[in-house]
């Protein structure tokens, strides 16, 4: 009777992507009709740093946010990275590899910490991966006054300025990074488990997902993502920095990517690729805006209607798919 | 298929079960062979939703022994028992809307290649599974959340059949379908049958358990009281079991002529998406019953007067002033009151309390000052008066059986003083007992002179309740029928002559 509910499940082209290439069409004119070019070498390569730092903790985000989670300690784990990156490192060649693995160790740790509040000890993510960032924002603040270490000149090299073409190294992380999320959620049995938890937790424990396991599981990979941001950021800023993670809002940032991305921040549907458009969605209007000239409070408020106006128009689109 | 082993497949013996002290389930026995279908009826709160979750591994049992498949079983979980091979499909779906069918089914095993989930083998064995059950038309690949209701409960039965179930437990597998989906899913349940797969089915449908069982077993009040064959039982007897009362006196008398007042309501050529042209006059004193299929715009016209997704054309007058109902607050400001049919998810806050459930509405409408201790004693007074059994009034909804969840409801809408209630399936999913309470309750409405709209699949219902039945087809008034009408005249106009070649 109604062939129409019986079409295959289509997985469409994400919306951000649309709104990403309007933005940039009418920016490049914009920014054409004020006499710039938005597209020549040193803003595309700035668009795409910017991207890269943002878009590693936004993936990462999208994990623990598509299985109804959410981490808002994301930020000071970059801040507490780039300290034991540079200070690990303290200036030699040799120590590239262990800092990132002291670096990833860490991480990891605080994202188990957070998993297990959340999961074993039944505390709202919001407020427990708020309280894990501020307990890092004690230590940080208590210990550092200012820059601290040395990155190893090799990686300041390769990660935080090497490029090829226009494309710095550090974006091709993110998108290895993205394409390794993009292939656990949808082909390993953790990805499809992650979502059924963000989905319905019931659902997903009635048909024998263990539900802690999985939810820990994502923490981790989170803060692990936030780890490498702090790397990328040690080797950019060439030390480590207790408060760039703050500053550059990464905590929020990475949020509104994952939305604006289409991931319902409810959890159980959306996904990395989403993540990426949103992503490169802020770091355009970044570009386009500093082409302009444009003012920074000013800017601030064209993020926020962005953000708003995304959610809104996927609460639409939620309302027609239900009727 | 060889001949069924001589031992059942299920054997439970003397299981009891106690909450906090209080007996729910006493010295219960009962088997079920493979391929036969055995049926468990009883009012709600007589322990059939407790027998089934000790049955699917929910609960433990204080007493007694589980038999599954020759050997005596204590499961520690739901995943103990799924793995043993017990299914079951609850009322409300265990699926996830935002994902495809096939990882629905097979959601916790996925089948792996080389590490990774293969896709393509689970589509493929997905739909292999379902064209087993004989569902061919349905897609692997469609999103769950697409799906219609009957569709859905087929993946949930693909779902414990991908776990190899060998018993199937179904808990009011009915109670969310249209009458045409029934059919198909008797079907499923034969071929399910087939399969030697033996099914535990709970419904408060009795027509249905007769049409599908071969034996029947008759809880009340945590005990087993009798396990009939099918044949050999009647309903009336079957419901003297349960209730200790005859079916015939289920019905309250219906208004007297006199007792039925001017047009309260009055629709001329009303209609919005999805109605076109309705006519209709709703009298005082009056039970006016709407009958039809689902989605015949039955529910759509309760929905349009109570402003949810209002009329669009068409005059609305309200004691022959002209209204535009363009909100639920201007609706229940005009006196009107509206029953839900989703009671779960529209009806009831589940985690506020029963008597927040009940202010709910006078809260929202009327402004504090006009007396808060005045309203909470009124309030609590309707809860007491519509008999509210075995909760207070501080505990949360959620705890309560659906036919006191409905009451609370009910006393939602009398503390405002309803001119005109509309009840949309006001007894689905509700045991015996408070169904008739909530029958004399519509009734006594009435004769205090309300006017009352009532939507209903259940067709003795609809017939029994009815001083007029308007009956619903593609969203317009396909014909009116005076009280006393006939199952079958419902039933034609709501499927038209047209159609009749094809029931």
């Amino acid at each position: 009777m109604s062939a129409l509910s019986l079409l295959p499940a289509r997985r469409s082209v994400p919306g951000v992507f649309v709104a990403l290439t309007l933005t940039l069409t009418i920016g490049w004119l914009v920014v054409l009709l004020d006499g710039g070019q938005l597209f020549n070498q040193s803003t595309t390569v700035s668009l795409l740093h910017v991207a890269a730092g943002l878009g590693l903790v936004a993936v990462g985000q999208t994990l623990v946010i598509l299985g109804g989670s959410l981490d808002l300690s994301v930020a000071y784990v970059i801040s507490l990275s780039t300290l034991v990156a540079a200070e690990t490192m303290n200036g030699s060649d040799g120590a590239v590899l262990p800092a990132i693995g002291l670096v990833l160790v860490v991480s990891a740790g605080v994202g188990l910490l957070n998993g297990l509040l959340v999961t074993r000890f039944r505390v709202n993510a919001f407020i427990a991966t708020l309280g894990v960032g501020l307990l890092l924002k004690g230590y940080l603040d208590n210990g550092y006054d200012g820059p601290a270490g040395t990155t190893a000149p090799s990686l300041v090299q390769a990660l935080g300025y090497q490029r090829i073409g226009p494309v710095p190294v550090s974006f091709l992380l993110l998108i290895a990074v993205t394409a390794a999320a993009w292939f656990a959620l949808s082909r390993t049995r953790f990805g499809h488990h992650l979502v059924a938890v963000g989905g319905d937790p019931e659902v997903a424990r009635l048909s024998g997902v263990r539900n802690d396991r999985v939810l820990v599981t994502a923490h981790v990979l989170c803060s692990m993502c936030a780890g490498l941001a702090g790397i990328y950021l040690a080797s950019r800023l060439g030390s480590g920095a207790p408060r760039v993670g703050t500053e550059g809002l990464y905590d929020l940032e990475s949020i509104a990517a994952v939305v604006i991305g289409g991931t319902a921040l409810a959890g159980g549907r959306g996904g990395v690729i989403g993540t990426v458009g949103g992503v490169l969605l802020l770091a355009s209007i970044d570009a386009i805006f500093n082409q302009l000239e444009v003012d920074a409070f000013f800017k601030q408020v064209i993020r926020g209607v962005i953000i708003i106006a995304a959610v809104a128009v996927y609460a639409r689109r939620a309302m027609r798919k239900a009727a | 298929m060889s001949d069924p082993p001589p031992t059942p497949l299920l054997t439970l013996r003397g299981i009891g079960k106690s909450f906090l002290g209080v007996r729910v389930l006493d010295d219960v026995d009962l088997d079920v062979a493979p391929g036969e279908v055995h049926a468990v009826v009883g009012e709600n709160g007589a322990g059939k939703s407790t027998l089934m979750k000790i049955v699917s591994g929910g609960y433990a049992p204080d007493g007694g022994t589980v038999e599954f498949a020759g050997a005596t079983r204590t499961f520690r979980g739901p995943r103990d028992a799924q793995r043993a091979g017990i299914g079951i499909i609850h009322q409300e779906f265990n699926l996830l809307p935002e994902r495809t069918v096939a990882e629905n089914v097979y959601l916790g095993h996925e089948p792996v290649r080389r590490g990774l989930v293969d896709r393509r083998g689970m589509v493929e064995r997905t739909t292999r599974l379902l064209a087993s059950i004989g569902e061919t038309t349905l897609p692997a690949d469609a999103r769950v959340g697409q799906l219609g209701v009957a569709q859905q409960q087929v993946v949930e039965i693909a779902k414990a059949l991908a776990l190899d179930a060998r018993l199937l437990i179904m808990d009011e597998p009915t109670a969310a379908l249209a009458d045409h989906e029934v059919e198909l899913l008797y079907g499923l349940v034969r071929r399910l049958q087939e399969r030697g797969i033996g099914l535990l089915y709970v419904s408060h449908r009795l027509a249905e358990v007769f049409d599908l069982s071969s034996r029947i077993t008759v809880l009340k009040d945590g005990r087993r009281v009798t396990t009939v064959d099918t044949e050999s039982t009647t309903a009336d007897e079957l419901v003297r079991h349960m209730v200790g009362r005859e079916l015939s006196s289920y019905y309250p008398d219906r208004a007297a002529p006199e007792d039925r007042g001017p047009v309260r309501l009055n629709l001329r050529d009303a209609g919005n998406r999805k109605l076109r042209d309705v006519n209709l006059q709703l009298r005082a004193g009056e039970v006016l019953g709407i009958g039809g299929l689902q989605g015949s715009g039955r529910s759509a016209l309760a929905r349009a007067i109570f402003g949810v997704s209002p009329f669009t054309t068409g005059d609305v007058t309200l004691d022959d002033r002209p209204v535009r109902l363009r909100s639920p607050r201007t609706a229940m400001r005009a006196g009107i009151a509206y029953v839900t049919e989703d009671r779960k998810g529209e009806g009831i806050v589940p985690r506020q309390s029963v008597l927040d459930n009940a202010l709910l509405a006078s809260r929202a409408v009327f402004a504090a000052r006009s007396g808060r201790p005045a309203r909470t004693a009124r309030v609590r007074e309707l809860l007491a008066a519509v008999e509210i059994r075995g909760a207070g009034d501080d505990q949360e909804i959620r705890f309560l059986s659906g036919g006191n969840q409905q009451k609370v409801v009910l006393a939602r809408w009398l503390a405002l003083n309803p001119r005109i209630l509309l009840f949309d399936e006001p007894t689905r999913g509700i045991d015996v007992g408070a169904k008739s309470a909530i029958h004399d309750l519509v009734r006594r409405l009435a004769r205090d002179g309300a006017a009352v709209l009532m939507i209903s699949s259940d067709l003795p219902e609809l017939l029994g309740m009815s001083d007029r039945i308007v009956v619903m087809r593609d969203g317009h008034v396909a014909g009116e029928l005076p009280a006393g009408a006939t199952e079958e005249e419902v039933v034609a106009l709501a499927v038209g002559t047209a159609l009749e070649t094809t029931a």
